[in-house]
């Protein structure tokens, strides 16, 4: 199991969120999108429910399109692990707005805690850092996790952090899931119609 | 009548026509698995200061891509292999829950004159493998059917939100050459 300083998935994920002002923030199937609901509802929240594999692309895409805002992608180290090949298409761009947060307990949280990949000694962040992202890291306190929100926000370089988390179950905080409405308020807080 | 090696180097009018179409649309993402039937909108977009070109480990990549880049306000295409339709089942459910526009261009292998038979399985399937997810095709097989295909393909993908592919036949792309 996790070890035992590991971090409150729930307390990082408020602290990476505080203040967020203008962040646009995509989360990745199962907890990271109980977590991000859990700190509230924002019309800037894109809350994915399936496409495992697909929250990195999602904020890349996003990134690119709105280059003035930083995103900030956060999911869990078995999603990040199903789309791995969007690390090195990131870094063949290095878009400075983005930031990709991976909560890192070490299982699928999702399906009965099966052991997960980067508890046998996979590093996320090393595979990132040779993708060609600006800033990496492994964070295991909270110091850590207040550092990375002050660069979420000054968008100097893309950054990639796993962060240890426990495998503690925390109650599921139910985002919307008609992708439609979540994908019309996100884009009309930005100013654009729907059809 | 024979040609000369620079007209046989040179792409034909329908795939220099391909990019233009795009740009009509105000596409400004083309994302991408290279194959040599795209090369010349690849190449454009490359060099369009106005568009943002990424090519791709894996076909999926692109849709999740361009599910961002519409939540950001801007529009895309995604240009494939027919090979590459396999590998983007699972990812459609992202745009059949969220309805952001999806326009597909598909090169076509395993169809027609294919020396190679391991493309046969995904280049025969991959058309009713879009259908399933809920994709809608069209099959170009002349020159003259790119135009119209690909603005009617587009409009129904900017103007609909709809998932929407143009597979682009082999027997329009040409024999691939084995033997130099």
């Amino acid at each position: 199991m996790s070890r035992p300083d590991a971090l409150d998935r729930r307390k990082v994920v408020a602290r990476l969120l505080h203040n967020r002002k203008e962040l646009m923030v995509v989360s990745g199937l199962g907890s990271a999108t109980y977590d991000v609901m859990s700190v509230g509802d924002d019309e800037l929240n894109f809350y994915l429910w399936g496409a495992m594999g697909s929250a990195a692309m999602i904020g890349f895409g996003l990134a690119m399109a709105q280059p003035g805002r930083p995103v900030l992608v956060l999911t869990g180290d078995g999603e990040m692990m199903m789309g791995l090949g969007a690390l090195a298409t990131i870094g063949t761009r290095q878009p400075t707005n983005l930031t990709i947060a991976v909560l890192d307990n070490e299982h699928y949280g999702e399906t009965g805690m099966q052991p997960g990949h980067t508890g046998s000694g996979v590093k996320l962040e090393e595979i990132a850092s040779a993708c060609g992202f600006g800033w990496v890291g492994e964070i295991r306190d909270m110091a850590g996790v207040g550092e990375l929100q002050t660069r979420i926000h000054e968008a100097r370089t893309a950054c990639f952090s796993t962060i240890k988390i426990n495998t503690d179950e925390v109650p599921r905080v139910l985002a919307p899931r008609d992708g439609v409405y979540v994908k019309n308020r996100f884009r009309a807080r930005l100013g654009f119609n729907s059809l | 009548m024979q040609q000369s090696p620079e007209t046989t180097e040179h792409s034909p009018d329908w795939q220099q026509q391909v990019f233009d179409i795009l740009k009509s649309f105000d596409v400004k993402h083309v994302v991408y698995v290279p194959d040599a039937g795209h090369a010349e909108a690849i190449r454009m977009s490359e060099q369009d200061a106005g568009v943002i070109s990424v090519a791709l480990t894996t076909e999926e990549e692109g849709i999740g891509y361009l599910a961002g880049a519409w939540l950001g306000g801007e529009r895309g295409a995604l240009l494939m292999q027919s090979s590459g339709v396999g590998n983007c089942i699972n990812m459609l459910a992202l745009q059949s829950s969220t309805k952001f526009p999806l326009l597909m261009l598909v090169t076509m292998r395993g169809e027609w004159a294919e020396f190679n038979s391991w493309q046969n399985p995904m280049g025969q399937a991959a058309e009713k493998a879009l259908k399933l997810m809920g994709v809608l095709t069209w099959r170009a097989e002349s020159a003259e059917d790119v135009k119209p295909l690909i603005e009617g393909a587009a409009t129904m993908a900017f103007d609909g939100d709809c998932a929407c592919a143009v597979l682009l036949g082999q027997r329009l792309i040409g024999q691939k050459e084995w033997l130099k």
